[in-house]
């Protein structure tokens, strides 16, 4: 309780003290929806996170803009994301940053894009989720694009030209990243020498390793998540096979697969915007700020989510939004403010154009004795 | 009128001027804009919850059977809305929102209704705990199948694929297998949802007052001493069960068409249980009890929003006091006091009301 009235004391002079200083501040009210209870609260909870470091470093900074953020959750269901977006909207938000999972994303997206309000998604991958609606943006890679940033980065590192796909033939993720890979891969020069499938129930994977090995494969590209990708790890070890393994962001987790030896990961690469050991003196700011304030590590989904707050102040700014613009105003602004601003998060340098998708370079780490490292 | 007769009468008048009584002023908030976003948005979906609620309570607390696969039913309703109504505007370039809304509403319940017979047969000859359980893995089957299940219009034909998608290259998918349906144009309306519920309440209140309501219940409070009379179980059975699926599918539609998207995990045994404690905590057999139940517990978290990490917690403990409440003998005493004058109005003689139990 003390606890708490000290908190609430130091709220207030901390309030006090901010507008004493900062008079001429703009408020804006960004409204933060995700699943902060029920299955997915763990990416949730990520983005929630993310967005407060954000509002905390851009308000202790004392610019132009003030930020309060509103947070409602979603439970991960499209029932209620309708609900938290509409609490959000009573609360006076301006502009929404989320909402964190997909699905959700589709239903509110659509419900903002014939209300006319602004949606930023920090990490909603799917291409539902932009598809048919002007006002919806993201920070990361659709799904698909992954395959494509993918094929790319292996191209421009020349990382080899022989590559193996193995895939899920049973998942959307999975087939979606695999046809932009082999799509944009063909386009490049890379050489597909040979591509399995496999599928949610499969748990030996001796002939899709075998086939990729017999061909002479130098890369094995995983588009998957990462229980099946620990599978196919083993049993390359197993055969002695030792080619580069690339996958995308399903992947990041295999470190904390249980019964997993580690080891076994060491050398894999895998395609992914954020590094929470990066030497990056911005990253490793918010991954000190993230620690000191939540105790824990920050994963990918905050990074994308402290990256998008800064993303929508930087389109408020060239957009002219104040206090008083309604969140119907601001869309039609925001909207087109989005294509002409370029932002350097820690996730990377991002510009979008109408279809609501990010372009930003794609970044992939390697797994080096237990951590991710850039290279 | 009998003292019977007219009980029936007063309740049946009430649960209609209830309803139609909160239309009304709901009506009236929303021209006037008095009414806050968040609450106008959870409106269809409450329609829905409550002819869930009013339905499964048709099976569980007048025909007496447990089944926790309502949710199924409700699932089917909403992809037959999303299927028909995208195929009306493909093949047919139908533009009237609410004639496409009643269709794909009826075509929902009709769907939900043959599989309701369907699972009727070899379910209904079950009992208790076995029922149950069937019905739970019917529910859970139901979701499984859509999970792989894969339909697209092309040049206003449907194509329907199973497992595998194969569809003509110029498809518009309308269910996309895990993803559910996709890019339903919302055209639910709170008015069509009222509508549907008072023809939910004709249909419910007026089945369990006729003969075969009585039939019904017969079966339920003593199987073999209704059988022994000559009616037949399994026949009233099935008709409280398909009426109640038709009822759900037709919520489904509803539900369905409200949003953008359907995905086969908001349909889980969770959602069935959902409605089940609806049903048992707005009273076994009794319908206004649902309605009321199936309002309050879905603006509920919604009213909670404010108490942020601690709202489900809350939540539980709300439905826990509710629960304790409302069957404390002592509690329920003070409320018939409280209540005493105004039943008073409508008997001369208040020891008609003291004695009678309604249909619980």
């Amino acid at each position: 309780m003390k606890k708490l009235i000290a908190l609430a004391l130091a709220l207030v002079l901390a309030l006090t003290v901010c507008s004493a200083f900062a008079e001429e501040a703009i408020t804006l009210k960004i409204a933060h929806i995700g699943p902060l209870t029920g299955p997915a609260a763990l990416y949730g909870i990520a983005t929630s996170r993310g967005a407060q470091i954000a509002v905390d470093e851009i308000n202790a900074a004392g610019g132009k803009y003030r930020i309060e953020l509103i947070d409602e959750d979603d439970e991960h269901n499209v029932e209620k994301v309708i609900n938290a977006y509409n609490a959000a909207l009573d609360a006076g938000a301006q502009m929404i940053i989320g909402t964190t999972t997909s699905k959700p994303c589709e239903a509110a997206g659509a419900q903002g894009y014939t209300d006319r309000v602004f949606f930023l998604t920090p990490s909603a991958s799917s291409t539902a989720v932009i598809e048919d609606k002007d006002n919806v943006f993201q920070v990361c890679f659709t799904d698909p694009n992954q395959g494509a940033a993918s094929a790319q980065y292996i191209a421009e590192n020349k990382l080899g030209t022989k590559v193996a796909v193995i895939y899920n033939n049973a998942d959307v993720y999975s087939t979606g990243i695999r046809d932009t890979f082999v799509e944009k891969g063909a386009e490049l020069g890379l050489e597909i020498v040979s591509e399995e499938t496999f599928t949610d129930e499969t748990t030996d994977f001796t002939v899709q390793v075998g086939k990729a090995q017999e061909a002479g494969a130098e890369i094995v590209f995983l588009p998957m998540y990462y229980t099946p990708a620990s599978l196919i790890l083993k049993t390359a070890a197993d055969k002695n096979y030792k080619p580069i393994f690339f996958g995308v962001d399903g992947m990041d987790g295999i470190l904390s697969v249980e019964g997993f030896d580690t080891s076994l990961a060491e050398g894999v690469m895998l395609l992914t915007p954020f590094v929470a050991t990066s030497e990056d003196p911005k990253v490793a700011n918010f991954v000190k700020l993230y620690q000191d304030k939540f105790g824990e590590t920050p994963i990918q989904f905050a990074a994308d989510s402290y990256d998008g707050i800064y993303i929508l102040v930087a389109a408020a700014e060239k957009a002219g939004i104040t206090a008083e613009t309604t969140p119907e105003e601001a869309c039609e602004l925001l909207i087109a403010a989005m294509k002409e601003i370029k932002v350097d998060g820690i996730t990377g340098s991002m510009t979008w154009d109408e279809s609501g998708a990010v372009t930003k370079t794609p970044m992939a780490a390697t797994i080096e004795n237990g951590v991710y490292v850039f290279k | 009128m009998t003292k019977a007769k007219r009980k029936r009468l007063i309740y049946n008048l009430v649960t209609f001027g209830l309803v139609i009584g909160a239309f009304i002023i709901l009506e009236n908030m929303i021209a006037a804009k008095a009414i806050s976003r968040s609450l106008k948005g959870q409106l269809v979906p409450i329609c829905a919850w409550i002819i869930m609620a009013v339905s499964l309570n048709l099976v569980i607390g007048f025909s007496g059977e447990l089944s926790l696969g309502h949710a199924g039913f409700m699932s089917i309703g909403a992809y037959t809305g999303a299927v028909v109504s995208g195929w009306l505007v493909a093949a047919f370039d139908m533009q009237d929102p609410i004639l496409r809304l009643v269709l794909t509403i009826l075509a929902g319940g009709i769907l939900a209704g043959i599989f309701g017979v369907l699972i009727g047969i070899p379910v209904l000859r079950l009992r208790g705990d076995y029922l149950a359980i069937v019905t739970l893995a019917f529910g859970e089957i139901i979701r499984n199948l859509v999970n792989v299940l894969y339909i697209g219009t092309a040049d206003g034909n449907l194509h329907f694929a199973f497992l595998n998608k194969e569809m003509p290259a110029n498809v518009t998918m309308l269910v996309d297998g895990a993803k559910g349906a996709v890019k339903i144009k919302p055209i639910s309306t709170f008015e069509v949802g009222f509508v549907l519920i008072l023809i939910t309440l004709l249909v419910v209140l007026n089945l369990v007052n006729s003969r075969a309501g009585r039939a019904i219940q017969a079966t339920r409070d003593n199987r073999i001493a209704a059988e022994s009379m000559g009616v037949s179980v399994t026949k009233y059975k099935m008709m409280a069960f398909v009426t109640a699926a038709v009822l759900a599918g037709m919520a489904g539609a509803l539900y369905g068409l409200n949003s953008s998207t359907v995905v086969p995990t908001q349909f889980t045994f969770n959602q069935s249980i959902n409605v089940l404690v609806f049903v048992v905590l707005g009273g076994l057999g009794n319908v206004l009890g649902s309605i009321i139940s199936a309002t309050f517990l879905t603006v509920l978290p919604e009213v909670l929003r404010e108490f942020a990490d601690y709202r489900m917690l809350v939540y539980a403990v709300v439905l826990i006091l509710v629960m304790i409440f409302t069957n404390n003998p002592t509690t329920r005493a003070i409320a018939d006091r409280l209540f005493a004058p105004v039943k008073k109005l409508f008997h001369k003689d208040r020891r008609e009301t003291a004695g009678g139990g309604d249909v619980k």
